[in-house]
């Protein structure tokens, strides 16, 4: 069985990382939700819940999937669009 | 700063009338299949900002199957097309099992396509896995027909693939621009014009824009075609890549040659989770994944990549994929409910094709998207070229893309099967039967000194022990009937 990782898996595809982050998550809107569905769900596992009740995000390794998004059930909580052109991952075999 | 190289724009737009604005009539949207409510109206406030903006007949918005089937037929048809594509290269972004079904499709546009596309294997052998915890029951189905030209399906792998198809489009002279992601439609008098692209003066006109933006089709919601989605409509799949040496594959795996096989598995792997697996045989890979649905990898609580690790570690799937070495990862979402979340196809001025349109077929028996992206992407083409035959962009005139979409039966399987994805997609049949079946064999075949049953008892039994209703059963049946039967 080839057994492996999260961190083995994330080194996988290439990232071209932008300055500009494509999704913005506002962490106030996070103080009132307590199902949690981004921790979850995103196969980058891009949001780390904090004991304040906020979520810690990062946009560097996202696969651009739109899981995050769509499972969110807070209004306004996550704004997402696309990168740059150009930008963000490429996957090389998929 | 313009969009263009100063030599590709005098190649491209020499000549080109200014033909917006002068035979557009405001005709009525296209009908939905369903009348959702809930699809938001568009804003229809973003008007053209660029001077001297590039014209084009055609815009298409994104690269994959079906937006590089749309621009080949309408860059054939003498028309000019711009192909826009967000990612480095075309299929940099795109991520599927993957297996593409229907070669005949493309082998009517580019005969004997598998003899110069990048494909993996050509597809002879498919299976079919029911899973309990411990045990596996498949359906395993081989035919030699589908080993001869022009076969029935090729595994491929994407970011080669659609690279591949995408300049196809291009040899057949769309104009391919990468690392171009577009923010929004452009509106004159109710009608699409063009698209922003966000870049500097990144506005461009075009007579027809076809979105096929993918699964989340932002282009088709901001043209108030298509609604947000819930998350039980969508699937997510994650995938992985595993190396293996060829001569393992072939030998793992019983193929001759080039031969290859796809397997999808129901049942216990994926847990609670709603949903299945595959397993696709490339050239000297595996590609392999989950899939299940969003709402239900948050009721459970599940993260998609330890859902891969269980899937991995099943006893019927360890020793397929021992040895193996990790080549690459991936995610994209899936949209899974068909019929019920058909955007608007058509719009004055513009269209929606493949992933956009949400044009995947999961219904269980079959797990398909790129042959369905091909054929609406070649009927989203045909009905832009009908289109300037006529010199009327109007949803009225666009209207064509449905007969298209129905001639080439897309949306008549869509409609044939309206029932099934709602069926299919939940516990009891994903998850549930499958199991009970895989148990119910294993009662079967057990020989332990025990009297030997007969069927009818056997079945009662598994019925007993998983505490299955016989009204329930009833009632599933005929939805099977519903969904697969007639």
């Amino acid at each position: 069985m080839v057994t492996t990782t999260f961190e083995e898996k994330i080194t996988t595809p290439r990232f071209n990382v932008d300055e500009i982050p494509h999704i913005v998550v506002h962490a106030e809107v996070c103080q009132d939700c307590s199902v949690r569905a981004c921790v979850y769900v995103c196969p980058a596992n891009l949001f780390v819940p904090l004991d304040d009740g906020g979520i810690l995000f990062n946009y560097e390794e996202c696969f651009e999937c739109g899981t995050c998004y769509i499972a969110c059930n807070q209004e306004g909580a996550i704004e997402w669009s696309y990168p740059r052109g150009g930008y963000g991952v490429t996957f090389r075999e998929a | 700063m313009t969009l263009f190289s100063r030599e590709s724009a005098r190649r491209l737009f020499q000549n080109v009338a200014q033909m917006v604005g002068t035979n557009g009539t405001n005709g009525t949207n296209g009908t939905a299949a369903t009348t959702d409510t809930t699809v938001a109206p568009a804003r229809k406030n973003t008007t053209l900002r660029t001077a001297n903006p590039e014209q084009f007949d055609v815009i298409v918005v994104g690269a994959g199957p079906a937006g590089s089937a749309a621009a080949l037929v309408a860059a054939r048809a003498g028309l000019k097309v711009l192909l826009l594509e967000r990612g480095e290269y075309p299929g940099s972004k795109n991520v599927s099992g993957a297996a593409l079904y229907g070669s005949a499709i493309l082998d009517e546009l580019i005969p004997k396509w598998w003899e110069h596309a990048p494909v993996e294997r050509y597809i002879s052998r498919r299976m079919l896995s029911f899973m309990s915890p411990e045990t596996s029951v498949s359906l395993d189905f081989r035919s030699t027909n589908y080993a001869q030209p022009p076969y029935n399906g090729f595994s491929v792998l994407r970011p080669k693939f659609d690279r591949w198809f995408a300049a196809q489009a291009e040899a057949a002279g769309a104009f391919l621009l990468n690392a171009a992601v577009v923010d929004d439609v452009l509106w004159k008098d109710d009608r699409v014009i063009g698209v922003r692209v966000r870049r500097d003066a990144g506005d461009v006109c075009g007579n027809v824009v076809i979105a096929c933006d993918g699964a989340n089709s932002f282009l088709a919601k901001k043209a108030g075609m298509q609604r947000e989605f819930h998350s039980h409509e969508m699937s997510l799949g994650v995938k992985e890549v595993i190396g293996l040496d060829e001569q393992t594959v072939r030998e793992r795996f019983h193929l001759q040659g080039d031969e290859g096989m796809a397997v999808e598995y129901l049942g216990a792997i994926t847990e609670q989770v709603h949903g299945g697996a595959f397993l696709y045989t490339n050239r000297d890979s595996l590609s392999l994944g989950v899939i299940g649905q969003i709402s239900s990898f948050v009721a459970q609580k599940q993260r998609p990549y330890e859902l891969l690790e269980l899937f991995k570690a099943h006893p019927a799937v360890a020793p397929l994929v021992r040895g193996g070495k990790l080549r690459e990862y991936s995610a994209h979402i899936i949209p899974e409910a068909g019929w019920e979340m058909l955007p608007r196809l058509y719009t004055d001025g513009m269209l929606v094709a493949g992933d956009a349109a949400a044009f995947c077929f999961a219904v269980g028996l079959y797990l398909e998207g790129i042959n369905y992206a091909i054929q609406s992407g070649l009927a989203a083409g045909e009905a832009a070229v009908a289109a300037h035959r006529d010199k009327d962009f109007s949803a009225y005139s666009l209207a064509r893309y449905k007969d298209q979409l129905n001639k080439r039966h897309v949306l008549t399987d869509f409609k044939r099967y309206r029932h099934t994805p709602g069926f299919i997609n939940d516990a009891r049949l994903q998850n549930f039967y499958p199991e009970v079946v895989a148990h119910g064999a294993e009662r079967l075949f057990r020989v332990d000194g025990t009297a030997k049953k007969k069927l009818l008892p056997i079945a009662w039994e598994t019925m007993r022990h998983f505490q299955i209703k016989p009204g329930q059963l009833l009632k599933d049946l005929y939805h099977a009937g519903r969904s697969f039967g007639w």
